[in-house]
């Protein structure tokens, strides 16, 4: 796998790649000045003791004389161990001095003192030669005065200089390599921060990002926010729909039953009733099955951008066991709860879970024989179990896995109206939830026993 | 019992209506929730039955109306909406109940009571003989720190006893207060009954003794 590009990387690496630039330059430009500045003193105090002992040439009967000014060579000679050669020539041949110095290549100009670096004896030195003509005006001699000296002490100076500059220009680098990495993160806290604001969110929380942002990410959040704009609308759509759905299809359904009961009431012959009793339940059966279908719907739709609300499982319980028991008495069913003392938190979609739970109430209403007792309990141990224990028919010997899946009914159901899609519905919630559903008989006798179990 | 329904199908108004009359209660409808509130501004209701989807807004509103007014008129919802999506928004805005289209009537009544007794007051019910407390809102027996739901014919049964305990009620008596005229039940479903409460009351401060040739008493246990 290709490492992913990173900003901050390269924003780091491209700052330090300037500093090091920089501070290489630096290193140069200060070596070569200091440089510069070390030959020309150097320079000049060679020149100057050239032009003292060119200045005490003298001419004697026709013959260049020279008396030796001592000062113009200790002058050179004093700061340090640099050894100083010199010569004094004429074109017939050497008056005095190292007569192996080498002279200029070019006899220089009239006192314009010429500088060069030669090698002298195995060492390099820096010579300065300068032309002084002796003599009667008729009958002048050109003098060449050459005076050079060792470079130690220049080297010496050389090397402190860019010791110093380059120790100065690496913490130069390192100092800028540091800010660097601050400015790349600051540079990027914007973005961080953006990306905090929309992962703390919850996963129904389209609202547009107002978060303070830099111009260079208004176009993003702009993006952004009209993509969560298109999201919302399109899940509100989806949502509108399935409960326009609802309302269409249950709206006519509830006139002809309730009317149907009333013109149940008021017949009295028992083969007319029968047959009005017989629209009810195929009534009952149609309207069941576009609750549940819708109700799936809705379950799928939620489950995939799953609440996570807190809840309190025990009060939800409660809740759900209140509603139905008018429903159960109708039936002389006593719903009895066996439920912890203290709220039993969870967090999750308290829709979907109540869904669930009501799903398999119904259920366990709808089979259980008249007069009889349900049990809605709730344990945890390493899970939370949500218990419905009925006294019906129980799931006999089918294939409790099978019963989970869409449309499919147990085999003991003949004479009860469902759609098959109550288990599937609370199957679905508790596996978005990270839990499962368990299917057993009642260990207490006849029955059936379905848990919801989540994960604490 | 007053009630008002409000609901904008015409159809399904007139048989709820009708339904509604048949047993004997006074009902008013308001097709849109304008009439709605014409009605409840002189008329005070035992009960509303109010429809959420109406031709001039939503139901939900005018609940919110009602409550933001501190009226204490118990409502049903009747709602033809998923009641995955709905449920919670409902009870949150005040509702005491609610039905999903189509219901049947038999359901209808008996959330009609359920809602009108509690509102009828809570502690006033509360029975309380022998250390034991049944509350007939909730159908519930409490003694111990726990509580026993009870089915609908073993808490009338209680409700007698524990209204009088220690007097003798006969068979008979007891065979009027559960079943009405036309339902027809031996003298034994009584026995299966007390049989049954025996076990319930188990652990109790109360206990059912049987009066030889008379019947059955509630006692201290």
């Amino acid at each position: 796998m290709t490492p992913r590009p990173s900003i901050r990387r390269r924003l780091f690496v491209q700052l330090g790649c300037v500093a090091a630039l920089l501070s290489l330059a630096f290193i140069l430009v200060v070596r070569e000045v200091a440089e510069r500045a070390a030959v020309g003193t150097q320079d000049g105090i060679l020149g100057a003791s050239a032009i003292a002992i060119a200045d005490s040439l003298r001419s004697v009967d026709g013959k260049v004389t020279l008396d030796l000014p001592y000062s113009a060579l200790s002058m050179l000679g004093s700061t340090n161990q640099d050894r100083v050669f010199y010569r004094i020539a004429t074109t017939q041949g050497t008056l005095t001095g190292y007569d192996d110095l080498p002279l200029p290549a070019a006899p220089p100009h009239l006192d314009q003192p010429a500088f060069t670096t030669l090698v002298y004896r195995g060492e390099e030195v820096r010579a300065v030669s300068v032309v002084r003509p002796i003599g009667p005006a008729s009958n002048t001699t050109d003098v060449i005065v050459t005076v050079a000296q060792t470079r130690h002490g220049l080297a010496k100076i050389s090397r402190q200089i860019t010791a110093t500059a380059t120790g100065v220009g690496i913490g130069f680098f390192l100092l800028a390599t540091a800010l660097s990495l601050l400015a790349a993160r600051a540079a990027l806290d914007p973005i961080t921060r953006l990306t905090d604001t929309i992962t703390r969110r919850g996963p129904n929380d389209l609202r547009p990002v107002t978060a303070e942002t830099p111009d260079e990410l208004a176009p993003l959040v702009l993006a952004l926010n009209s993509f969560m704009a298109r999201l919302r609308s399109s899940l509100s759509r989806t949502e509108d729909f399935i409960a326009e759905a609802a309302h269409r299809v249950r709206t006519p359904l509830a006139t002809v039953r309730v009317q149907a009961e009333v013109t149940h009431r008021k017949l009295n012959k028992p083969h007319h009733r029968q047959a009005i009793r017989e629209m009810i339940s195929a009534i009952d059966e149609s309207s069941r099955s576009a609750e549940q279908m819708l109700d799936h719907a809705m379950v799928t739709f939620r489950a995939d951008s799953l609440a996570r609300d807190e809840l309190d499982l025990r009060a939800l319980m409660l809740d759900t066991c209140a509603r139905l028991s008018p429903t159960a008495a109708l039936k002389e069913i006593a719903l009895q709860r066996d439920l912890p003392d203290h709220p039993v938190p969870f967090r999750g979609d308290g829709i979907l879970i109540q869904a669930a739970l009501q799903n398999i109430l119904d259920n366990a209403i709808k089979y259980s024989p008249e007069d009889s007792d349900i049990t809605a309990s709730l344990t945890v141990d390493e899970e939370i179990h949500m218990t419905i224990t009925d006294e019906g028919p129980g799931f006999g010997n089918m294939d409790l896995r099978r019963l989970t899946r869409r449309f499919s009914r147990g085999e003991n159901t003949s004479g009860v109206v469902g759609s098959g899609l109550g288990l599937t519905i609370a199957d679905e919630v508790v596996r978005a939830h990270g839990g499962r559903l368990a299917l057993s008989p009642n260990p207490n006798g006849a029955g059936a026993c379905v848990s919801l179990i989540l994960p604490l | 019992m007053r009630c008002l329904l409000i609901e904008d199908n015409e159809k399904l108004a007139n048989a709820v209506v009708e339904h509604l009359q048949l047993d004997g209660h006074a009902v008013d409808h308001a097709p849109t929730l304008d009439q709605a509130q014409g009605f409840t501004a002189v008329t005070d209701y035992d009960l509303i039955l109010l429809d959420i989807m109406l031709p001039d807004g939503d139901g939900r509103d005018f609940l919110n109306a009602q409550r933001q007014a501190e009226k204490p008129t118990p409502v049903i919802v009747i709602t033809a909406r998923s009641a995955v999506s709905d449920r919670i928004g409902l009870l949150d805005l005040g509702a005491d109940d609610y039905l999903t289209k189509p219901f049947d009537f038999a359901e209808l009544n008996a959330r009609c009571r359920a809602v009108l007794r509690r509102h009828s007051g809570v502690a006033a019910n509360l029975l309380r003989v022998f250390e034991t407390e049944l509350d007939p809102t909730s159908a519930e027996l409490r003694f111990g720190g726990k509580s026993i739901a009870l089915r609908n014919r073993e808490l009338r049964l209680l409700e007698v006893m524990f209204g009088a305990p220690g007097q003798v009620f006969s068979k008979s008596h007891l065979m009027d207060r559960l079943y009405s005229l036309n339902e027809d039940a031996s003298e034994n479903a009584i026995e299966v009954y007390i049989g049954r409460l025996r076990k319930r009351l188990d652990g109790s401060g109360a206990r059912i003794e049987t009066v030889r040739g008379l019947g059955y008493r509630l006692m201290a246990a």
